[in-house]
């Protein structure tokens, strides 16, 4: 049955492809920009810099191919595994707490109140600031000779300690509290227009089936709400994958290497070492995690219904 | 065809909680102003709000008081004796590692790259969202999905790459080379927002126009651009607080006589040399996040647009 089909088929769309490359000229033209910033730096940088990963260029990118070797090189490194140990902690707790916090602030926000401008101002401002400006004002803030620490201790209680930013063990957990607070006010932002979008009827419903309110968001409003929680989920988790400004601006690593991150290794080795091959592996392996969060989601996303 | 929509499910979520937010909250407002849930409601939102609220006093009372008031006192109390002498060595005289100039120098650089990249990039990006919108050709879909993924891939995959055609072109460590990356960088999400605002223009409007005989830039420059002018105020709002608070990008692609202000401002607080001056540092950091918190408190509402779309930018 397929035969006749094709035979069919090619005669009208042959007639129609003389004009096909001429039509829209000028749209063509003004996406020039656009496909060469797709084609040339999206896709061929990225794959420069896969094949670059498996060379052993040093000062200059070099071709000449060592396969696996960076990658051992790079996994064997204690500073590597500290990075990808301390990416984790600061990802999953950012991950519980921002999105903890932001959904409470939202259902909290949701509750009618009065003000509510002025408190989604106050939540979100540090979301405009940079992570360089919120790492020097926590660096400042947890400065255990003026900050928290200090002010408590004159208060009476002498043996305080609070100097997370000078604890090895603890420096990611001063690293989180900054970046909780700057990104916060963006997943209460993104709950918030979750809860708006839940119909009314909902609520009523449930209450008047008497079903307590907190039920009523763990069961009914929650589920509901997957979507905004998977959009959420992937956005927290790419900018997680990225953080480096902060890092740089707060601890730059320090003390020793007890707070590197992956994207600081990368910069590192790729501009101040003069090791590119280090650089190169190690950020293909933040390409591939990006890619272990982003394949899952787009698939469940569009995966359904993809164009066929 | 209908999928690259769906993708920003974010966008749509914000515009719909945008018009619930533009009519207030509805319903009546609550019986007694202080049952124990209201106490509790406020309660928290209140310590909430002290917690968003404290780094940005802790700056401003810093930056106020003098180097010996900061040794003895305590760093939440408010200066006893105001002195702006702190921000104008921030702003003049501030050293980093390689000069004595202050944040000034960053804060000129800052503005002659922000400019131009919001401009460049929102240019680039609204003839693009146009052209897919409303000019469909053969693989106009694809490069744009190659577009949207490229917006996840982290930047230190594609920066070296980048680095070495910005060296061939000759403009590797330039204001205009970082001005090409922040246009390249910034296309991806700007190119999906005017794309999804131009497909829900009414589309009788573009084909009144083609029947009129307008062509590709005649409809662009006479129906698309003033019918989308809040687009475009969200775009700049995006840009110019994205490309203000870059660092990355600063620090790679610049030499350091252009260093943008964040990279200037992280060379001056973390300078390992000479006695830190703690009130100096606070006002170079309050110096440098002035200029998107103006943003942010002029935009308001259009700004959460803005983020909540440029929120995979990261």
């Amino acid at each position: 049955m397929t035969v006749p089909a094709t035979t069919l088929a090619k005669p009208v769309r042959r007639s129609t492809r003389p004009n096909q490359y001429f039509r829209n000229m000028s749209a063509k033209i003004a996406s020039i920009p656009m496909i060469l910033t797709a084609v040339v730096i999206f896709l061929g940088g990225t794959l420069w810099t896969v094949l670059y990963s498996f060379t052993n260029s040093r000062l200059l990118p070099r071709m000449s191919f060592v396969g696996f070797d960076q990658y051992e090189r790079l996994w064997a490194a204690p500073r590597w595994g500290v990075s990808i140990v301390n990416l984790g902690i600061y990802g999953i707790f950012s991950l519980i707490f921002s999105l903890l916090i932001g959904f409470l602030l939202a259902a909290l926000m949701d509750q009618k109140i009065r003000f509510e401008n002025t408190f989604r101002t106050i939540f979100l401002y540090p979301f405009a600031l940079s992570f360089i400006v919120t790492g020097l004002v926590w660096q400042w803030i947890l400065n255990p000779e003026f900050g928290i620490q200090s002010v408590i201790r004159s208060l009476g209680w002498t043996s305080f300690r609070f100097d997370p930013l000078y604890n090895p063990d603890l420096v990611m957990y001063g690293i989180l509290i900054a970046a909780l607070w700057q990104g916060t006010g963006l997943v209460m932002c993104l709950m918030l227009a979750g809860l708006r979008g839940i119909d009314g009827e909902i609520w009523k419903a449930s209450r008047i089936d008497g079903i307590p309110a907190w039920k009523t968001y763990l069961f009914i409003v929650i589920p509901m709400m997957r979507p905004v929680f998977i959009t959420t989920l992937v956005i927290i988790a790419s900018g997680i994958v990225k953080v480096y400004d902060l890092v740089v601006a707060q601890t730059s690593g320090g003390p020793g290497i007890a707070s590197e991150v992956p994207a600081k290794y990368v910069y590192d080795y790729m501009f101040q070492a003069q090791n590119l091959g280090q650089g190169f592996a190690a950020s293909t392996m933040m390409l591939v995690t990006v890619a272990i969060i982003i394949i899952p989601w787009a698939y469940l996303e569009f995966g359904g219904r993809k164009r066929g | 065809m209908a999928d690259i929509a769906s993708l920003n499910t974010t966008a749509v979520a914000i515009d719909a909680s945008r018009r619930q937010l533009a009519s207030g909250p509805r319903g009546k407002r609550p019986a007694r102003a202080f049952s124990g849930t209201n106490i509790m409601v406020y309660g928290t939102l209140l310590v909430f709000a002290c917690y968003y609220l404290l780094p940005l006093y802790v700056m401003v009372v810093t930056s106020l008081k003098g180097m010996p008031e900061i040794r003895l006192g305590n760093i939440f109390s408010p200066p006893v004796e105001i002195t702006f002498e702190p921000w104008v060595k921030a702003w003049s005289s501030a050293c980093t590692g390689l000069n004595c100039d202050g944040l000034s120098r960053g804060f000129w650089n800052s503005v002659r790259i922000t400019v131009p990249s919001t401009i460049a990039s929102i240019a680039l990006a609204s003839i693009n969202g146009y052209a897919l919108a409303n000019w469909r050709f053969k693989g106009s879909e694809v490069f744009f999905i190659i577009l949207i993924i490229g917006a996840f891939i982290p930047y230190q995959v594609m920066i070296y790459p980048l680095v070495i055609i910005l060296r061939e072109m000759g403009i590797y460590g330039t204001l205009s080379g970082l001005i090409i990356v922040h246009s390249i960088f910034g296309m991806p999400i700007l190119t999906l927002l005017f794309r999804n605002y131009f497909v829900s223009l009414p589309e009788e409007l573009f084909k009144a126009a083609r029947i009129d005989g307008a062509g590709f830039w005649m409809i662009y420059f006479r129906i698309m651009l003033p019918m989308s002018l809040p687009i475009f105020v969200v775009a700049m709002i995006l840009q110019i607080t994205g490309i203000w608070n870059d660092f990355l990008f600063g620090v790679v692609f610049t030499r350091p006589e252009y260093y943008p202000i964040t990279v200037q401002l992280n060379n001056i607080v973390n300078s390992v040399q000479g006695v830190k001056e703690y009130n100096v540092n606070m006002a170079a950091t309050l110096l440098t996040g002035a200029v998107p918190l103006i943003v942010y408190f002029i935009s308001g509402r259009l700004f959460v647009r803005g983020i909540a779309a440029g929120a995979v930018k990261g």
